[in-house]
């Protein structure tokens, strides 16, 4: 794995609201195939992190540098354009439409037919769209209205629209929150899979640590803007500091019941 | 230099004014997000209300009383009114509210002059307020120094009420969020009911406080509604401090502006609504809105190409429009044609609302643009009639590219005011270049040719275009720039991730919709053989946009239906009654109680309700299998 | 109609169903009148009331050479694509002999286009626009009430008698005022090459913002004004000046402001000494008017307002042409037209040849306060045929025919 190339490279990347620092002079970095999670207490600042990778924010300081470009400073369409796909943490689609019509706007962007005012959308890309949707387990919803779904199908729906266009970095903010705990799982080794298999890098935020333990190859810890700690799961598990603010937290991921991990 | 003083607090007597009607509608606004056509109704209804009764109470008190009175039987009416008949809508998609309180301003013009009569009225001076006093050689009225002094007191209270009271805080949590309030367990419909009651006391209370100035009479209403619409925005929707400066703002820039440009009167509100709002998108004090929720069960139901049965349909239904001229006379043909160039110019603004999500309140700019494009082109260039079709229109591309570009920046109400200000630049300048475009005398003689000219020939012709244009519109929904446009209203976040320029694709779609619009104004410069600055003007722009509504946003059709209902009735009603504008209120008042959705919203949700029926077996199915 | 309906592929039986319809009037005349009547309803309510009193008098008197004349009444809503909708609808379905009415010069301006296109008579009512018989006049298109030149003329009369030198204007900011304060400076320059413009003021028609525009107007101190604003504008004008002081030691030359329609709602406010055009009813004691007051009380019990005589001219004036030319041909309307002399309650006037204006004239006077209401006085009729410039220069005016 250490043969593969960097995707993401971060160096001392800053932001500040007002007087208030969000983000501190946070380095790290992602090869691909490789799936970093990105932990930390409600507030550390993953967020902004993320809003950053993708330019939906502005750095205050520091470098972003995609696939050997330097990207700090671009709007989401263009680091997009660079192949980084990606979920949020409150689902975004698009209502309006059926599941499959979410991804055929996603692929057409993909292929630069945005302009075009005469193709039937419908009829666009259909197979590429209905293979996505087979490939989180989504098949059999392609015509029902995207504003019906239930959460959890809404959380695969965005991996669909993430992945269309053959992404080589999946930047995911809580992909598995507000889902049913075997949905977690399922979805996790979906992503998992899907990386290893297209060795895509995955970069990921995450509150249950059991699927954080589970997926992860390597773990980034922050804290009030800072990464206090990274390494792997075991080297960040015994991290004791990593373990005050999470036992703080009354977080102990070996304590849970792991129900569904074995479905 | 006592001169600039004494315009300077003339400037703020005209604020005082401004500003009293202003806050009713930031705060109903801000609340419910009622955009209140209704509030100069509301306001000229004040004033009468005061002319009857300071006519029939003497003496100072009397006076007095009056006013108070008159703004409080109008803010009981104001009751009435919403929770008889808004209540009722506002669970519908925003801006329907605005088709309502349309309705009932064309009703309220109506009915004061069959109650008051139509010549203007004359209200008593103020008792203690009559004379003026000397300022160095220069009189003030003391009515304007009363005035003066009552608008910062009235911001001070409103300020007092929300800040201090437990209601104004409820009503300042609801500007924020009402669903937060909701679940407080708030009951909200009565917190609407209070702020609506206080903003049309205040509009009331505005309008009484005229009578002693002014001429009561039943143009009020549309004198003072736009603007306060701009200094509300100007000053920040919801922001009763921002109305203040805004109000002050506006009516300094008029004292002072009339100095030296003494026409400037007739735009100066839009020229400074378009500037503030091109360097502040918020207005001076208003903060970034709130994505716009969608009404939750309303849009579930995607949208899709009609059918080959419902295709079949439809050109069966042109077929039939086209044989019309076998049987109808000439003045239904002219009829037909009007209608015809309404759905398209309905379509252009339904294509920019429905599936832009841009809600333009001055699309009549590119129709009128259109209409002297080909004026231009078939009067000044001699151009034949074929090629000003063609071209003509272009003039209306151009206005909505360079206009288009600004707006975009804005969203929600802020871009319906900027495109409202620049359609009412666009006006002006029409109004105001005698020498090009004949000012508000227009320019006459544009008739078609003799290949044109008979009213069946003309009427095929509109139908025709109006008909690929519908269906131009058609494919560009189903089309990947459609959707792209779709996604960019639905999730502007989702669509930007996905690599969609929603700038851009906003910006051209403003631009095919101008472009149609154009199309439109072009036909209508040739049925009417003249074009007058009327087509540039806000009340055609609302006919469009209550055109849309009524068919309904949520569709991908709904202005054809809208365009033809509307239209057919407000000529048909003209033609038969003097009291148009109330019967045609009225009407529009039951259809949005009727149809919350438009006429054909309500349609679209039957048929679907019915075929779900059949789809719902296999669904489940499918849901079960894939849970397994 | 024909030819059209062969476009398409003919249904014969429909077009013969066209024919019988036209048969069918053959035992009345119809005139097609068009108004602003629900956006100025303070206008055009005693103009219908007047017209009104006219029709029932003519079909009294036996018609139109033994056919009844019924005149169908249009709103246009005060926009001038409505108006045409109006008068297409009058002359396709309902095959009227002519049209009438109007108020507004750019509704005026569009249906008169409209009757040139469609060779329809036209006799324009109330709009003032000089366009309407000269720069954009037509054969067809005939207009009643004095136009903006000839009561620009008849003031411009009596202000040149004033020593005032210092000159400033208030109208409102469309063609109307723009046009009315045109030919008053340039008539008044013509007179008086001595006197001085030293302030004017626009203020939107309808929205004026009076204390500013006061203010900017006393700021220029001119020794006399003119106005052209009128209805509301007027009154909030009226209210501000009185209150500042603007009309104090100021002559004032006002358009229309004597006719009881903007004279009325000023009230005990009416500002003294104005000179102004207008209708006072209550000091003409010609027979001709005389009768016409009487007709009017008795019938509404009412007193008429000016848009009340020229309702009633209007119709009565059509009914002359019809009556004279004795057919619905637009080109026989025009040659009974031009030149006819009709009575009206202000004397005789008649249809000029040479651009299609009647001399109906106007009364000038001064303003005054009576019992609370303001009056004319000192008013004299002046003979619209005495305010028109030179036959060569009008033939210069009208486009060649």
């Amino acid at each position: 794995m250490s043969t593969a190339p960097t995707l993401l490279s971060v160096e001392r990347l800053s932001k500040s609201y007002g007087g208030v620092h969000a983000v501190r002079g946070v380095s790290f970095e992602l090869k691909g195939g490789e799936i970093l999670a990105l932990i930390g207490p409600n507030g550390a600042g993953k967020s902004t992190c993320f809003d950053m990778l993708n330019g939906q924010t502005r750095s205050s300081s520091g470098r972003i540098k995609l696939l050997g470009q330097d990207t700090t400073g671009r709007k989401p369409r263009e680091v997009w354009r660079l192949g980084v796909g990606r979920t949020f943490q409150i689902t975004a689609t698009f209502p309006t439409m059926t599941v499959r019509e979410n991804v055929q706007v996603a692929l057409l962007s993909f292929r630069r037919q945005l302009f075009n005012v005469w193709a039937s959308t419908p009829r666009f890309a259909e197979v590429e769209a209905g293979h996505l949707l087979e490939l989180v387990a989504m098949g059999g919803y392609a015509e029902r209205p995207c504003g019906e779904l239930a959460y959890g199908d809404l959380k695969r729906l965005e991996l669909a629209i993430a992945l269309a266009n053959e992404p080589k970095l999946l930047l995911m903010d809580e992909p598995t929150a507000g889902m049913a705990p075997r949905e977690r799982i399922e979805l996790m080794r979906l992503t998992a899979r899907i990386a290893r298999e297209k060795s895509i890098g995955v970069l990921f935020t995450e509150h249950d640590m059991d699927v954080v333990f589970e997926h992860a190859d390597r773990i980034l810890v922050l804290n009030r803007g800072t990464l206090i700690a990274e390494g792997s799961p075991e080297q960040v598990r015994r991290n004791p500091e990593v373990r005050a603010i999470y036992l703080g937290e009354g977080l102990v991921y070996d304590a849970r019941h792991r129900e569904g991990a074995s479905a | 230099m006592a001169f600039y003083v004494v315009q300077f607090l003339t400037g703020l007597a005209s604020a005082a004014s401004l500003f009293l009607v202003a806050s009713g509608l930031s705060i109903i606004f801000g609340v419910t997000r009622i955009v209140n056509f209704a509030h100069g109704a509301f306001y000229m209804l004040g004033a009468y209300a005061a002319y009857t009764l300071t006519e029939r109470l003497s003496g100072a008190f009397g006076f007095w009383a009056g006013i108070l009175g008159a703004a409080l039987i109008v803010a009981a009416v104001g009751v009435l009114v919403e929770m008889i008949l808004l209540r009722r809508i506002y669970h519908v998609p925003e801006l329907f509210q605005l088709l309502a309180t349309f309705g009932l301003t064309l009703m309220v013009e109506d009915l004061v002059v069959l109650i008051w009569g139509p010549s203007d009225l004359l209200g008593r001076r103020a008792p203690g307020f009559k004379g003026a006093v000397d300022f160095f050689g220069q009189n003030i009225p003391t009515y304007d120094l009363f005035l003066i002094v009552l608008g910062p007191i009235v911001l001070a209270a409103l300020w007092l009420m929300f800040q201090r009271t437990r209601w104004g805080v409820l009503v300042r949590a609801a500007t924020q969020d009402r669903d937060m309030v909701a679940a407080l367990g708030v009951n909200q419909k009565w917190l609407f009911t209070s702020v609506f009651a206080l903003g049309v006391f205040l509009a009331a209370f505005g309008g009484a406080l005229q009578i002693p100035r002014d001429a009561v009479n039943h143009a009020m209403d549309l004198r003072i509604i736009v603007d306060v619409f701009v200094v509300v925005v100007i000053g920040g929707l919801g922001s009763i401090v921002g109305a203040f400066v805004a109000a002050v703002l506006v009516s300094e820039l008029n004292a002072f502006g009339i100095l030296i440009f003494p026409k400037i009167s007739i735009i100066l509100v839009f020229l400074v609504m378009a500037v503030v709002l091109i360097v502040r998108p918020w207005g001076l004090f208003g903060k970034p809105e709130a994505a716009a929720r969608r009404t939750p069960g309303l849009t579930l139901n995607p949208w899709r190409p009609l059918t080959t049965q419902e295709r079949m349909l439809a050109l069966a239904g042109l077929i039939l429009a086209l044989a019309v001229p076998l049987v109808a006379g000439n003045y239904a043909l002219t009829v037909g044609s009007e209608i015809a160039i309404f759905v398209i110019f309905a379509a252009s603004l339904h294509f920019l609302m429905s599936v832009g999500g841009l809600a333009s309140f001055g699309h009549a700019a590119y129709f009128g643009l259109g209409a002297y494009g080909v004026a231009f082109l078939a009067k000044l260039a001699g151009l034949p009639m074929l090629l000003c079709l063609l071209l003509g229109p272009l003039l209306g591309v151009l206005g909505a590219a360079v206009f288009g570009f600004f707006a975009v920046q804005l969203s929600g109400v802020y871009f319906a005011m900027l495109t409202l200000a620049f359609a009412q630049i666009v006006w002006s300048v029409a109004f105001q270049w005698v020498e090009l475009t004949g000012g508000d005398n227009g320019i006459l003689g544009v008739w078609p040719e003799k290949w044109a000219a008979s009213p069946s020939h003309f009427y095929c012709l509109s139908i025709g275009i109006a008909a690929l244009a519908v269906a131009a519109l058609r494919v560009l929904v189903f089309s990947p720039f459609g959707f792209a446009l779709r996604a960019n209203r639905d999730s502007p976040l989702r669509s930007e991730a996905v690599g969609i320029d929603g700038k851009r694709i906003q910006w051209t779609a403003f631009v095919i919709a101008g472009g149609i619009a154009g199309v439109a104004g072009a036909l209508f410069a040739y049925l009417k053989g003249s074009v007058f600055p009327d087509s540039l003007g806000i009340s055609l722009s609302v006919d469009a946009l209550v055109m849309v509504l009524l068919g309904g946003v949520d569709t991908v059709s709904g202005a054809v239906v809208g365009a033809i209902i509307y239209k057919a009735l407000s000529i048909w009603l003209v033609s038969q009654t003097d009291l148009s504008k109330l019967v045609l209120g009225g009407v529009i008042i039951l259809i949005v109680v009727a149809f919350p959705k438009g006429v054909v919203g309500v349609l679209e949700t039957i048929r679907n309700r019915r075929r779900s029926h059949s789809k719902d077996s296999s669904l489940l199915r499918s849901q079960i299998e894939s849970a397994e | 109609m024909q030819r059209s309906r062969g476009f398409l592929g003919v249904a014969l039986a429909l077009a013969v169903g066209g024919m019988a319809d036209s048969a069918m009037a053959q035992s009345e005349i119809k005139i097609g009148e068009i108004n602003s009547y629900s956006l100025l309803p303070a206008f055009t309510e005693p103009y219908r009331k007047g017209w009104q009193l006219a029709l029932e008098e003519v079909n009294a008197a036996g018609g139109i050479n033994g056919k009844k004349l019924v005149v169908i009444s249009k709103d246009d809503g005060g926009k001038p694509a409505d108006a045409q909708t109006a008068a297409n609808e009058l002359t396709s379905s309902e095959n009227v002999a002519m049209l009438t009415g109007t108020f507004l010069s750019n509704i005026g301006l569009a249906v008169s286009d409209f009757a040139n296109q469609k060779k329809i008579f036209f006799l324009a009512a109330e709009p003032l626009t000089d366009a309407i018989t000269w720069a954009k006049g037509n054969r067809y298109t005939f207009r009643l009430r004095p136009s903006n030149y000839m009561q620009a003329a008849m003031l411009v009369e009596e202000a040149a008698k004033l020593p005032a030198k210092r000159w400033a204007t208030i109208a409102p900011n469309y063609e109307y005022g723009q046009s009315a304060v045109a030919v008053f400076k340039k008539l008044m320059s013509e007179k008086r090459p001595d006197i001085q413009w030293v302030e004017e003021q626009w203020p939107p028609q309808g929205k004026i913002d009076a204390g500013p525009v006061v203010q900017a107007v006393a700021a220029a101190n001119p020794e006399a004004i003119l106005n052209v604003t009128f209805g509301a504008d007027l009154v909030k004008l009226v209210r501000e000046g009185n209150t500042r002081g603007l009309f104090k030691n100021r002559s004032v030359v006002s358009f229309l402001t004597g006719e009881p329609e903007y004279l009325d709602p000023l009230k005990d406010e009416t500002p003294e000494g104005w000179i102004v055009t207008g209708y006072p009813w209550y000091s003409i004691k010609t027979p001709e008017h005389q009768a016409f007051l009487k007709a009017y009380q008795a019938k509404y019990n009412d007193y008429p307002r000016l848009g009340s005589v020229v309702g009633y001219q209007t119709i009565k004036s059509a009914a002359a042409i019809l009556a004279k030319a004795n057919s619905t041909d637009p080109d026989k309307l025009i040659a009974a037209a031009e030149g006819l002399s009709v009575p009206s309650p202000f004397g005789q006037i008649t249809f000029r040849k040479i651009d299609h204006q009647s001399t109906m004239g106007a009364f000038v006077g001064k303003t005054a306060l009576k019992d609370g209401k303001g009056i004319m006085v000192d008013s004299v009729y002046r003979n619209g045929a005495d305010y028109q410039p030179s036959d060569a220069e009008v033939a210069k005016l009208r486009p060649k025919e």
